[in-house]
């Protein structure tokens, strides 16, 4: 890896266009009207990669916001987690829907286990901690 | 943490701890004098970065206390030192009353020629969503690219919406200071947390929404100052790593607005928001009031310091197709905001956009929409419904889709799982390449992921954000400052009069005058002798350039019934013109030099008039109408009997023009002044006065 990237290099489209690719490999030139509509680009193509939410974080740091830095690199470890596990994920967080600590600590373990999601695990985990100190394994609905 | 031990801490102190505040920057920040840290805020040579980051070490209630020494001139101005990016924008609400997608396309295209950065759309019927999230798509795409659109709906079907190109933004996710409210509303520190990683994921914008108000609607507010409880809810936002928030009261801004110092909180809540460097969408949405005078006030402050997304939802459509409810301004009042920019010389974000061009637009959205719905099997709108969209003001007025209509249509695009591809494909197929061309470049912001910092938006085709265009402001000259050309776009508001306008409308009426009434130039006017002759004295442009009062009355009229009421005692009335002078004064003091009763009326083209004396000076008649716009036909009437009577030298009773107040100033005076110029370019230095017959043809009203 080279030199950590700086507010210089904001916007990363306009001033490292070459750093952009989408999951495919399509750099933001090749996705044009003309290709669309020959059916050359999906929404696959338009989609934001890990590297791309690793460099937006690099620059938040540069930029003094450490704390949208750790966000854009938790979201860089969910770009490949099916939609489907996000949303089941997402509402075993809400409130009393898991009843154990254990439940939650299972959905830590999957993004850890299944899709690398390190710092994703052990948000959820601290999340766990919490909920059970606080009584939120309880009944909602 | 402000006094509450580590292991009694409620889930957000927790995450606050873990997560907001810095411990190596506390210990210092902390011990600091909140009265100074105050100071520093309003003192200009002080950089904007000093004090962000301190707020990575402060509490919750350090925050609070510190804003809570400002009054709200200084939370004014330290919130247009401390926003985080320094050009202003705004966002617009987008929505009808029916979820009628051909208005919610043309309305979504008016709101971008405004120029508003962001448009947020919502539903009267949730079913709905998909249909209004393509309608304000395509809309939002005629016209420029880049303002970014975000349709409100359940937050995972508003991430699938996201998922499938329609929209660019989300702002829904809510925080609350209390533990209790957090879990009414459903949701922890946590699950929002994760939510904002998931957004960002997808290359979604995203920020939260808090504000005053909220825990104290929801039954749990703890007994804590509305404040602190904001304070606690800003922090949580920074430390989940969200780039901004929408705060200042929101859905809590009416009930704040209730309050003794309820509007200087809510001012302080979005100066803490800045403070802690995230982007603001500083409220002023949800109408707090229903006195005109207070929602001026309350806008004022935002428009001349300037925020990120001065309203976190302006009513670009009229109050009642608001789905959201009535914003704090409304499409009722979108000239009014117009003008308030070019008043303060404030750039609220938007310019004047001419009636052509939004029909062009809206006739464009509709046939955009349409073009779509017909190319992927949806519907086929007829073009009564198209037109009756067009010129609609509001759903009231529009023969267009019902709720149920939408209805079948949205479930059909959620059904099929249609995305923005094969939308932007329709478009070409139609021949609207250049809407399809602006669509894409909108959902090609993801792939970089640039317009995820904070405060992004997107002016001319380049992200601009707190990272490439920071608020930079040191003082008088510095930060955001309105350039020669922007000044004249924010002049350009509709209706502006000049003298071209005023002899425009002038000249309609000469034709008409010319059919009743006929000057001629009989010679130099003489001193008279007859005791019974009145002089009428009339001004420089007097029939000739001008035609009509202020009040609307025909000059012929005004002229022949003085002349009447003079004969009618039976005294002569003269008709002198004078150029030397087109003063009311002069008018008349020189009609009674030359009048042989030594009495003359003294008239101006507006209809301001006087009775004068030869014996008295200047500027100290017998009569005066002052008030031309509200001086009737009798008056002139009663004022020519006046001057009869005056000649024969008795003392009548004053003729009294009533007034109600009017504000005759404002509404009168630039068309009086621009008027008052006509007449004062056609006076020459010592031009003697002349003769003037008058001819009445008999023709009548």
């Amino acid at each position: 890896m080279t030199a950590k990237l700086t507010v210089a290099d904001y916007p990363l489209a306009e001033t490292r266009s070459d750093r952009i690719k989408g999951k495919r490999g399509k750099s933001l030139d090749d996705i044009t009207l003309d290709s669309v509509v020959a059916g050359r680009v999906t929404m696959e193509d338009l989609r934001i990669t890990p590297q791309a939410l690793a460099d937006q974080a690099e620059i938040s740091r540069a930029a003094g916001r450490p704390t949208l830095a750790l966000n854009f690199e938790r979201a860089a470890e969910l770009v490949g987690v099916p939609q489907d596990f996000i949303m089941s994920s997402y509402e075993m967080l809400r409130p009393g829907r898991a009843k154990s600590r254990d439940q939650l600590l299972e959905v830590a373990n999957t993004f850890r286990q299944v899709y690398k999601a390190e710092r994703m695990a052990k948000f959820i985990e601290e999340a766990a901690d919490t909920y059970e100190r606080r009584g939120l394994f309880t009944y909602r609905f | 943490m402000d006094g509450v031990l580590a292991h009694d801490f409620d889930m957000i102190d927790e995450f606050i701890a873990r997560h907001h505040l810095d411990p190596e920057i506390a210990p210092e920040a902390m011990a600091m004098d909140s009265g100074e840290v105050a100071r520093m805020l309003v003192d200009m040579n002080v950089p904007r970065e000093q004090l962000v980051r301190l707020a990575h070490g402060m509490t919750p209630a350090k925050l609070a206390d510190v804003v809570s020494r400002l009054n709200a001139l200084e939370i004014s101005f330290a919130y247009s030192k401390m926003r985080a990016r320094k050009t202003p924008g705004n966002q617009a609400h987008v929505t009808n009353a029916k979820d009628d997608p051909l208005q919610l396309a043309a309305d979504a295209a008016t709101a971008v020629a405004f120029g508003f950065d962001e448009i947020e759309t919502t539903m009267r019927v949730s079913r709905n969503a998909w249909s209004n999230a393509v309608a304000c798509a395509v809309g939002a795409a005629v016209g420029r690219w880049g303002t970014l659109f975000q349709c409100s709906s359940e937050e995972a079907e508003e991430l699938r919406i996201g998922m499938a190109g329609f929209t660019s933004y989300a702002e829904t996710v809510s925080v609350y200071g209390t533990e209790k409210t957090f879990v009414d509303g459903d949701d922890t520190p946590w699950s929002k947390a994760f939510l904002a990683a998931a957004y960002a994921s997808r290359g979604i914008k995203m920020r939260c929404t808090s504000g005053a108000g909220s825990e104290l609607l929801m039954g749990f507010h703890e007994s804590k100052s509305l404040l602190y409880l904001e304070a606690r809810c800003l922090c949580l936002q920074r430390g989940m790593g969200a780039q901004g928030t929408q705060n200042g009261g929101i859905d809590g801004a009416p009930l704040t607005a209730t309050v003794p110092g309820g509007i200087r909180e809510l001012m302080a809540e979005n100066l803490l928001a800045v403070w802690l460097d995230l982007e603001c969408a500083s409220g002023n949405d949800a109408r707090s009031t229903e006195s005109e005078i207070r929602v001026g006030a309350k806008i004022l402050p935002f428009l001349i310091s300037g925020s990120d997304l001065i309203c976190s939802g302006f009513g670009s459509i009229l109050a009642y197709d608001n789905s959201f409810n009535p914003s704090l301004i409304n499409g009722e009042e979108m000239e009014d905001f117009l003008v308030l920019q070019r008043d303060f010389e404030a750039d609220g974000g938007l310019t004047p956009l001419p009636e052509e061009r939004a029909l062009d637009l809206r006739s464009r959205a509709v046939e955009a929409i349409s073009a779509v719905f017909e190319e992927l099997g949806l519907s086929t709108p007829t073009s009564d419904m198209k037109q009756s969209v067009v010129v609609a003001s509001g759903s009231d007025e529009t023969r267009s889709y019902t709720p149920r209509d939408v209805a079948k249509i949205s479930e059909a695009i959620k059904e099929r799982e249609i995305t923005v591809i094969e939308v932007i494909k329709a478009l070409v197929k139609r021949g609207f390449a250049d809407e399809a061309q602006n669509l894409l470049s909108l959902v090609k912001l993801r792939v970089s992921g640039d317009y995820l910092q904070t405060s992004a938006m997107v002016r001319k085709g380049k992200v601009v954000s707190a990272v490439n265009d920071p608020n930079t402001y040191l003082g008088p000259g510095t930060g955001y400052r309105v350039s020669e050309e922007r000044r004249l776009e924010l002049n350009s508001i509709r209706d502006v009069l000049d003298q071209k306008e005023v002899l425009r409308q002038e000249a309609l009426h000469e034709k008409d005058e010319a059919k009743r009434i006929q000057y001629r130039v009989k010679g130099p006017a003489g001193q008279g002798t007859d005791k019974k002759e009145v002089v009428i004295g009339i001004s420089p442009a007097f029939g000739l350039n001008l035609f009509q009062t202020t009040a609307g009355h025909r000059l012929s009229d005004v002229l022949k019934g003085m002349i009447d009421a003079i004969e009618k005692r039976g005294l002569k009335p003269r008709i002198v013109r004078f150029r030397h002078t087109a003063d009311t004064s002069f008018l008349g003091i020189s009609a009674a030099t030359l009048s042989g009763s030594g009495i003359g009326i003294g008239i101006q083209a507006k209809g301001t008039a006087v009775i004068h004396s030869r014996e008295r000076l200047p500027h100290n008649n017998l009569e005066l109408f002052s008030n031309a716009p509200i001086t009737r036909l009798e008056h002139y009437k009663g004022f020519g009997a006046n001057a009869a009577a005056y000649a024969l030298g008795e003392m009548p009773e004053p003729v009294v023009v009533p007034t109600r107040g009017e504000a005759m100033g404002s509404r009168y005076h630039a068309r009086v002044a621009l008027i008052y110029a006509i007449e004062t370019g056609l006076t020459a230095e010592g031009a003697a006065p002349e003769d003037i017959e008058v001819k009445f043809t008999g023709v009548k009203s």
